[in-house]
């Protein structure tokens, strides 16, 4: 039963950008612990089992994902926690409670759910699909329909453009987002999402990737997230299960862990090449340092504008629109060519990031820009700082360096813990200490 | 007499036929209506009992109208009761058929997310499965309903209610003054009915269907 009031802010007190951690701590952790116990699926009929006997414990908050290849039994170990698939054997706790046995229904309503292309019923407007849970477990009308565009406002969509809306009418992407508020919509502890953003293109996803980790900071569920992309699962997760066939997990880490010391050839082939640039994809812009440069809004009187651009020690300003969203880009001289007109002088900006965003994006608009730097901004767009390529090498040494002596430590406390068990494997760890 | 003048003449008594023959289609095609759906909830999620119900169906459908009523004559009698009863398992085929194509028609993945979402089996059947499959089935209703429309005229035969009494009366006295005249009204009237009968379904559809699923 939900029986907590709405968890998140009301959307007008949301912080304007991404001090998720300070949003996060006003909306209470809702999230539960979700304890798996030798669970197993053996489907009748075959001989191996389809899931063989996964243990695992996610913690209350934690997105973890569930990523492997296809047919590696993910989906089903996630349909199982909500029992959509009958386990044949093991225990599910969630919130410490077993729920190996109740009734399948009342375990739903606790748990959300998020499928690829996002299962919206067609015949139903928005605001029925979203209200579709709280009206099943018998909120009032009045509490239903506040919900309702609470939950819209919260996944980034106009309540009064959408509410009255039919899925069809809706774009992939604006699809996927309502199923994902119906799925909150209640108000559950955890949030199962099963491929949830593999039917869309990948522009959308990646918008939709950034949407979903703003909403985790605010909303602290507990999120299990199937995928077989292994980019989407270093972005998202808090922790990262690499399953095999069977569902065996092969390793069950941070995405930092993963990346620089994978468990064996199997969790490194999945890895795949490129891991340091993957290492960027960790990192966001908000943990390195954001310069400031001189900025002009083109309200400022030209002669103003003249003035900054001779003082400023760079060769360049930012000229930011009315609302305070970087515009242009002006040189010393392009005042001249364009002969005083605002409008046809500099450069436009091309690619800004947010604070959300994560380092390899910001590379690339840093590569991408004339200017060789990126405007960073905010959750409106308005202008908060920039990047260059400068801080952005300097912090990709400072994490490589603290990984690769993170990853030390790791290798030190398995080689201790090997040692403990056998004498005979010691040799066995100074081998993969050597690897480190 | 031209056709005019007779309609003109005996339009008290075609009224009440037609009256008649509406409300005996209308009524049986509600029974039909109910059972239809109810056939097909029950058996479209075996394949072998959704087979058989479709199957049963198209049996029925084959025996001849005019040899179905008289031989339900020896069992009910004569009147109302042959004609509803022979009305209703003819108008259950494309109904559940129709409902049965419907329900098995629905995404699976849909039925899935409802699962997903905490939805008892009731709920789901109600709020998701029904209401998507809603299309199909009316289509199956406004196929029966046509269907009906003429069959019905048979049950004059077992001295039944509607405008098939006009017509087998013409037929009866062929060679007659009115013979023509009388078997044209009882036809054109049932044509005129199964015409309104069908422009109802068409606003029915529009106030029932869904306007995220209308084609």
């Amino acid at each position: 039963m939900p029986d907590a009031p709405p968890a998140s802010p009301p959307p007008a007190a949301s912080p304007g950008d991404g001090d998720g951690s300070a949003a996060g701590r006003r909306s209470d952790s809702h999230g539960a612990t979700i304890e798996l116990e030798a669970l197993t699926k053996r489907y009748p009929g075959s001989g191996a089992p389809a899931v063989d006997n996964v243990n695992m414990e996610i913690r209350a908050g934690e997105t973890v994902i569930f990523v492997g290849p296809s047919g590696c039994g993910k989906s089903t170990t996630l349909k199982m926690i909500n029992r959509l698939i009958e386990p044949s054997g093991g225990r599910i706790r969630i919130g410490g409670e077993d729920v190996t046995d109740i009734d399948p229904v009342r375990l739903r309503r606790k748990v959300g759910y998020a499928i690829q292309s996002s299962g919206l019923f067609p015949h139903m407007t928005v605001a029925q699909n979203i209200g579709l849970v709280p009206r099943m477990t018998g909120w009032r009308k009045t509490r239903i329909k506040e919900r309702v565009e609470e939950m819209l406002d919260l996944v980034g969509l106009d309540p009064g453009e959408f509410l009255g809306r039919y899925p069809r009418q809706l774009s992939g992407g604006q699809q996927q987002r309502v199923g994902v508020a119906r799925a909150l919509a209640a108000d559950p502890p955890v949030l199962l999402m099963d491929e949830p953003f593999g039917a869309v293109d990948p522009i959308t996803r990646d918008h939709l990737q950034d949407e979903l980790i703003r909403l985790q900071q605010e909303l602290h569920k507990t999120i299990v997230f199937v995928t077989h992309d292994f980019d989407e699962a270093i972005k998202l997760g808090d922790r990262i299960a690499v399953l095999r066939e069977r569902s065996h997990i092969a390793q069950f880490d941070t995405p930092e862990a993963i990346l620089t010391n994978p468990a064996d050839d199997f969790v490194s082939g999945f890895v795949g090449a490129g891991a340091a640039l993957k290492r960027l994809n960790l990192s966001r812009v908000r943990d390195v340092e954001i310069t400031d440069i001189p900025t002009v809004t083109v309200d400022t009187p030209l002669q103003q504008i003249f003035n900054s651009l001779r003082a400023s020690g760079t060769s360049e300003i930012l000229l930011l629109d009315r609302n305070h969203r970087p515009y242009k880009w002006l040189r010393r001289g392009d005042l001249m060519r364009a002969k005083g007109s605002l409008a046809r002088a500099g450069t436009l900006v091309t690619d800004t990031v947010t604070r959300d965003a994560t380092l390899r994006d910001a590379l690339e608009a840093v590569l991408t820009d004339s200017s060789g730097r990126a405007a960073v901004t905010g959750r409106r767009g308005e202008y908060i700082g920039v990047v260059d390529m400068e801080t952005l090498m300097n912090s990709v040494h400072e994490l490589l360096e603290e990984d690769r002596l993170e990853a030390l430590e790791h290798q030190h406390d398995l080689e201790t813990t090997r040692s403990a068990q056998t004498h005979a494997e010691q040799e066995g760890g100074d081998a993969g200490g050597r690897k480190a | 007499m031209s056709f005019w003048e007779y309609v003109r003449t005996t339009h008290q008594q075609l009224l009440t036929d037609a009256y008649q023959h509406a409300s005996v289609v209308f009524q049986c095609m509600v029974v039909a209506t109910a059972l239809g759906v109810l056939i097909g909830v029950t058996t479209y999620r075996s394949a072998w009992a959704g087979n058989v119900a479709t199957t049963a169906g198209s049996m029925l459908l084959t025996i001849p109208s005019l040899a179905m009523i008289g031989l339900l004559i020896p069992l009910v009698g004569l009147g109302v009761p042959p004609t509803v009863i022979a009305l209703t398992l003819y108008g259950l085929l494309p109904v559940v058929r129709n409902a049965i194509v419907g329900l098995r028609g629905v995404d699976p993945a849909l039925t899935e997310a409802a699962r997903g979402i905490g939805m008892s089996r009731l709920a789901r059947l109600l709020r998701v499965e029904l209401p998507l499959a809603w299309p199909p089935i009316l289509t199956g209703i406004r196929v029966s309903t046509q269907m009906l429309m003429g069959i019905a005229a048979i049950a004059a035969y077992a001295s039944g209610p509607g405008l098939g009494n006009e017509i087998f009366r013409g037929i009866a006295s062929l060679g007659s003054a009115n013979a023509l005249n009388q078997v044209l009204a009882g036809t054109v009237g049932i044509i005129i009915l199964a015409l309104l009968f069908d422009a109802a379904y068409v606003l029915i559809g529009r106030l029932t269907i869904s306007r995220g699923i209308r084609a």
